[in-house]
């Protein structure tokens, strides 16, 4: 079943155009945001103090990146000492250069693996498949987008945009019987095939929500309890992390096991919270028994000492800023073409990968500010989205008719008598085309506006004409 | 007390009536207004489509304008917002500009937070006996942090029905120079919002920022809706009795 919004066709606008024709994804996307907003209040006003917990948030997060250098290397140490191993990858190349190294070394045949952005961003499964590698996503949402042969479309809802009856069809073509779309009923098919598939993996591969410098300790959320048989059943693990995603200790942990989860998903606290600190000891009764943490750059350095991004890595993948965002949940995910979407992708896409691909992202986006007020680290987001916006009109790439349009605009604009003139200059234009009142059927760049409403007229007079008989009639003078 | 009107490109070009409501309710309060005619723009059409030097031009226009001003007030939060939110960076390190830019944000009030806060006014004696809706503007809220100043001086009208609508705090789509350019998603946003207030069955919408107004005007008209929308200052100004001679 292919996706209506494929994400890899080249052009913004002719991706969100399929999405906004597409009536399933975007009630799939409506309901299920709307639910996650609705639990997310209920669960930080009753939680209070939510203002304290995110100012503490964002200050834990930002003592963290500013001294990156120093909790990296103490996160390492404790890993290598817990007789773990580490790999740093300085793009996504290296980083599947380190897995693949692991799964020849093993003989691996089949992975599992519990739903991870950083696996996404390194395409991962694409390499695997390619070396004749089973490749098993046990995440449910992650599963369904699997077996769609698509691409999550939120960070931690990867089938957000998918309704019930989709998801019945995709499990009934992938070996399901007498299903129906009861929840129930479909996690069960779910749950019993994959339960094959953790039995007979050779290797594990997860995420990483936060590594503890301190102590080396991988920490996972998940709400399905599918990362504890990834990491434990198989006997090789690897962990997927941008370098990034550190907290220095479990005191700040207890923060973000605060945070996170009211933040993603309106729960008080995440269903299962794995702790994995090293491979399995001797006389532990469970665990893999060898640990590979493949920690991955691919832009991220790029950012540290940027003034005006460095905050970005502050962001703890909750995706918060995509559950209230007015554009994504008109469009969905995949209408932003990249691994990352919503407000959180149209900042950090276009970091990550400088260069065109994603310099449209950050004009994705009515700057209306509500991923900031979402975010539980509190990003600048909009700030960084005008930003981005400066960052490519500095760069050259972009319509001459815009570069024109906005020098016409200062010319006109940077003294009142030009503004003046072009304001009456404009009534006399738009004679042709008002009625009522109103632009109903605009031209040039009104034709978009008035595809969808009408557009207002310029008054008789500006308020500026106004003024000199307004101010004669007013009783306060000096 | 001597208040300078920032009338906003918008509301002198197009909706001329906003700052005429909004000059007699000053009036009414002993504030003394001007309108310095240097006056343009904020510069936030460039600004936020990423023109920043042509933006910091025609902010310049305000800079000069409103120098001499003791308060600067405006009709919307998103010019407001700009001006607090975002002069300071954009006027850093400019000889002169930098500290104009600083007394101009020192100076200068959205018009519900000049009522509440600093003229403490929040009953101005108006009755407007319709169905209200009010549609918080997100860069007024979120930029510029208005609280409730809109809400109180709307609850203290006498007769008003004030009506909620679901999703209220949602963008309705405007987003300046996004309406243009990404105008499909800006459109079935706008139709998202226009939905939610024709159900709330609101005789009038009520924000603090006309381009928001514009926008889900433009789209009730479209849909040849009844709901009107006016600017905060017009339905207060409406609502006042007539003066005494």
């Amino acid at each position: 079943m292919p996706s209506t919004t494929n994400r890899h066709t080249p052009d913004l606008l002719d991706r969100t155009r399929l999405a906004l024709q597409d009536d399933f994804l975007r009630a799939a996307v409506r309901f299920t945001a709307d639910r996650l907003r609705d639990k997310k209040q209920s669960s930080t006003e009753e939680f209070g103090h939510w203002e304290e917990w995110r100012e503490r948030g964002r200050a834990i997060r930002a003592h963290t990146i500013n001294h990156l250098d120093y909790y990296l290397k103490q996160f390492v140490d404790q890993v290598r000492q817990t007789g773990g191993h580490v790999h740093f990858a300085k793009d996504a190349g290296e980083a599947v250069t380190s897995v693949m190294q692991i799964v020849r070394e093993k003989k691996a045949r089949s992975v599992v693996k519990s739903k991870s952005m950083v696996s996404e961003e390194i395409h991962i499964n694409e390499h695997l498949i390619e070396a004749g590698i089973e490749v098993v996503e046990t995440d449910l949402g992650e599963y369904i987008v699997q077996l769609a042969g698509e691409t999550p479309s939120h960070i931690i809802i990867p089938a957000i945009h998918k309704t019930r009856e989709q998801i019945k069809t995709l499990f009934t073509n992938a070996g399901g019987e007498h299903l129906t779309t009861d929840t129930k009923v479909l996690a069960g098919f779910a749950r019993k095939t994959l339960r094959e598939k953790f039995l007979k993996a050779d290797i594990g591969i997860t995420g990483c929500n936060f590594g503890i410098a301190e102590s080396g300790t991988v920490v996972l959320y998940t709400n399905e309890g599918n990362a504890d048989m990834v990491t434990n059943l198989p006997k090789t693990h690897i962990v997927l992390m941008g370098m990034e995603r550190i907290l220095p200790s479990f005191a700040d942990l207890e923060v973000f096991a605060n945070l996170l989860p009211r933040s993603a998903t309106g729960q008080k606290l995440t269903t299962y919270m794995s702790m994995i600190t090293g491979p399995r000891r001797q006389g532990d009764r469970d665990g893999a028994e060898s640990l590979h943490i493949i920690i991955l750059d691919n832009g991220r350095s790029e950012q540290l000492g940027d003034p005006e991004f460095q905050d970005i890595l502050h962001c703890i993948r909750c995706g918060a800023c995509l559950n209230v965002c007015p554009v994504y949940r008109q469009i969905g995910g995949h209408a932003y073409g990249s691994v990352y979407p919503g407000p959180i992708g149209a900042v950090l896409s276009p970091l990550l990968y400088q260069g065109k691909q994603y310099e449209d992202l950050p004009f994705a986006s009515s700057l209306c500010g509500a991923c900031y007020e979402a975010c539980p680290v509190k990003i600048p987001i909009h700030d960084m989205l005008v930003r981005l916006r400066a960052r490519k009109v500095r760069s050259g790439h972009v319509a001459k008719a815009e570069q024109l349009a906005f020098r016409g605009y200062k010319m006109i604009f940077s003294h009142h008598r030009r503004y003046r003139l072009a304001i009456k200059t404009g009534r006399v234009l738009q004679e042709t085309m008002a009625q009522n009142g109103y632009i109903q059927s605009g031209f040039g760049p009104l034709a978009g506006w008035t595809e969808s409403r009408y557009a207002p007229t310029l008054k008789e007079e500006p308020f500026r004409d106004k003024w000199e008989a307004l101010s004669k009639t007013l009783k306060t003078k000096s | 007390m001597k208040v300078s009107l920032f009338t906003t490109c918008l509301v002198d070009s197009l909706f001329p009536n906003v700052a005429e409501a909004m000059v007699k309710i000053l009036d009414r309060y002993g504030v003394e207004v001007d309108f310095p005619h240097g006056q343009t723009c904020c510069g936030q059409p460039a600004f936020n489509s990423g023109y920043v030097d042509e933006a910091r031009e025609v902010a310049k226009t305000l800079l000069d304008a409103f120098d001499q001003s003791e308060y600067v007030v405006a009709p919307s939060g998103s010019c407001t917002g700009m001006i607090h939110h975002y002069y300071a960076d954009l006027f850093a390190g400019l000889p002169d500009w930098e500290d104009k830019a600083e007394r101009l944000i020192n100076k200068t009030y959205e018009f519900s937070q000049f009522m509440v806060n600093v003229l403490g006014v929040t009953d101005l004696g108006a009755r407007f006996p319709h169905r209200v809706a009010y549609h918080p503007s997100c860069h007024g809220a979120r930029l510029l942090g208005i609280k409730n100043e809109p809400e109180q001086l709307l609850d203290h009208i006498q007769d008003i029905q004030r009506v909620n609508f679901p999703h209220a705090h949602d963008c309705c789509g405007f987003g300046g120079t996004f309406a243009i350019k990404m105008s499909d998603i800006s459109g079935a946003m706008v139709e998202e919002k226009t939905k939610h207030v024709v159900e709330s069955e609101a005789e009038v919408l009520v924000s603090t920022d006309m381009g928001c107004l514009m926008n889900i005007d433009g789209r009730l008209r479209y849909e040849n809706q009844k709901v009107q929308v006016k600017h905060l200052a017009e339905v207060l100004y409406e609502g006042l009795p007539a003066e005494k001679e």
